[in-house]
């Protein structure tokens, strides 16, 4: 069984996120990078289709981002994966959706592939797109938001969250399918893990090197005209009163009579 | 210049998601802004009659894709449906809601077309025939303005974000030939909870974290009983195993922004924060009084919410005479 794990380094989520100078993208200075949360359920889930099928074949990690990303690559082979491959390439650093989705494919294009597995979204960007785009660039069937997979037969059975519940969808391999928080519980790296990874194979290409030029990826599609924090909420009132029975009489009110939502 | 926005409705066993009519009202703007007409299209099986309806919020024409096979939301087949219907009809822009299956057809949709896509809209404005849209990145941490590069131009509008807005137009119902094409996935079954409130549509949200100090969560599921609203929780309860991941509010769950959220027993990390602080009006039950999450709430009352929330519960219900 050959996977493939698209990966993505992201700010973690406990980074206070700033907007720099220019107001049109945001400083990374002092921000904690971490592997996207979204893509340890989809390393997790690689390394366990791989142990299923008696531990043939390979679990490889695929990345576009900076110099940095090798990290987040380094990480996810310390965990267990095989090998990495990383796009480092000045033009693809301000990629959008489509873009980052164009040169994913280019690479799959040219490798053996059973299944990939990618996180639903990346929680920076938040756009739910790219997995779903590198299938379709593949022409392969994808199926999202997956919390349990089981292949049998060359077919891939997954239980897709929908709102109210989950959706039982098959589709045959080769397939892309995107994780859901419950998939599992991705490992630790231990530490003849973080030992070994340091020798596992770690490419990194330049678009050149995969056929691409920046006209092969297009232009971007979308553009931000301008980033602003949310309106800063203030703390309200503290609820005053002597038994828990007074607070509760006195929010219920200031809910009905103030703020009307009740 | 001609134009036309074309939003697609979700249908589920023949009831539309309120999300839908939200993408409507919000289609039905940026139609009157770009002076063009609005289409819906609706996919599935028997849902013909239920689509004439949709002429309320604005539609002036109903795209209705009628077909035993397309009972079941299955994303090749759907996107299949609506590319054939985007050839035909070329609309500049697309609208739908930004649900579990909407975001789906709207990524692989983006990548078929090489249409520009943004996810998960909580504003759209249209500046002098340009049509710009805000959403939030980092997980609500940070707002962006996006402008959009080529057409059609995909806008997948987040759940409770868009105003529902009645105006009723023609609405007439057009039935078209569905362009099934090539399909892999295969529905199984579905198994779901259709009493239960989704999180991200419903108007009031009762979330409890690691306060609750375990699985009974009877207190909250009572308060959110009497609005009809749904149950939310902290990551940590989740991770306790106390609720379903399905029930998650913050950045690595879901984003909430109902009228009223009230948090019980939840500290206030800043993912949590991330993911409902959009609401209209926050209150904030713990017994720690410098708990995080006071700073960012309407409302707080510093106290035990068992002996708390049942008061609350009692309260309300003497108000709404229930």
């Amino acid at each position: 069984m050959e996977v493939i794990v698209l990966l993505k380094q992201v700010p973690s989520t406990e980074s206070f996120v700033g907007i720099s100078e220019n107001g049109l993208s945001v400083k990374t200075g002092d921000v904690k990078w971490v592997m996207n949360p979204y893509d340890e359920f989809a390393v997790e889930e690689a390394l366990r289709v791989k142990e299923a099928h008696g531990g043939s074949g390979s679990v490889t990690i695929l990345s576009v981002g900076t110099e940095k990303a090798v990290e987040a690559i380094r990480t996810a082979l310390a965990m267990g994966a095989d090998k990495g491959i990383l796009i480092n390439d000045p033009a693809a650093h301000n990629c959008d959706g489509l873009q980052t989705a164009k040169i994913l494919a280019a690479v799959l294009k040219n490798m053996p592939f059973d299944l990939i597995v990618a996180g639903q979204r990346a929680v920076d960007g938040d756009n739910y797109a790219v997995g779903s785009a590198v299938a379709e660039f593949l022409n392969i069937p994808a199926v999202t938001m997956v919390m349990k997979e089981v292949i049998a037969d060359g077919r891939i059975t997954c239980n897709r969250t929908v709102e109210g519940g989950i959706v039982v969808v098959e589709a045959p391999l080769p397939a892309l399918i995107t994780t859901q928080r419950g998939l599992n519980e991705p490992r630790y790296a231990s530490l003849p893990g973080i030992m070994k990874a340091k020798k596992k194979p770690l490419e990194i290409k330049s678009l050149k090197d995969i056929g691409l030029d920046t006209a092969g990826i297009g232009a971007p599609k979308t553009k931000i005209i301008s980033l602003k924090y949310p309106p800063e909420r203030k703390g309200g009132k503290m609820i005053a009163g002597e038994a828990a029975a007074d607070k509760a009489i006195a929010l219920v009110k200031a809910l009905h009579e103030e703020a009307k939502v009740v | 210049m001609s134009c036309g926005v074309l939003a697609i409705a979700e249908q589920v066993n023949g009831v539309f998601r309120k999300v839908t009519y939200e993408a409507l009202s919000e289609g039905r703007r940026i139609a009157d802004g770009l002076g063009c007409a609005l289409s819906v299209a609706v996919i599935g099986s028997g849902i013909k009659s239920n689509s004439e309806s949709l002429g309320k919020y604005g539609a002036d024409r109903i795209l209705v894709a009628d077909d035993a096979v397309l009972e079941e939301y299955m994303t090749d087949a759907y996107t299949n449906v609506v590319a054939g219907i985007v050839t035909k009809e070329k609309p500049c822009v697309i609208i739908l809601g930004a649900s579990s299956r909407g975001r789906d057809l709207a990524a692989r949709l983006s990548a078929r077309l090489d249409s520009p896509l943004a996810m998960d809209c909580v504003a759209v404005r249209v500046d002098a025939g340009n049509v710009v849209v805000t959403r939030p990145m980092y997980g609500g941490k940070i707002l962006a303005e996006i402008m959009f590069e080529g057409e059609p131009r995909i806008i997948a509008v987040r759940p409770n974000s868009m105003r529902i807005a009645e105006s009723q137009k023609a609405g007439a119902v057009e039935i078209i030939a569905p362009d099934k094409g090539r399909t892999d996935l295969k529905f199984i079954e579905k198994k779901l909870d259709t009493g239960k409130v989704e999180l991200t549509e419903a108007d009031v949200v009762v979330s409890g974290g690691r306060g609750m100090g375990g699985p009974d969560y009877s207190v909250i599921e009572k308060l959110a009983g009497i609005f009809g609203g749904a149950v939310g929780a902290s990551r940590s309860a989740v991770d306790e195993g106390w609720r379903p991941h399905s029930d998650q509010v913050g950045q690595t769950g879901k984003v909430v922004s109902p009228n009223l959220y009230i948090a019980c027993g939840i500290s206030g990390a800043i993912q949590h924060l991330a993911g409902m602080s959009s609401s209209k009006v926050i209150v904030a039950i713990n017994k720690d009084s410098e708990a995080p999450i006071f700073a960012k709430a309407d409302y707080g009352i510093a106290g035990d919410l068992f002996e708390v929330v049942p008061l609350i519960t009692e309260e309300i219900k003497k108000i709404k005479g229930i």
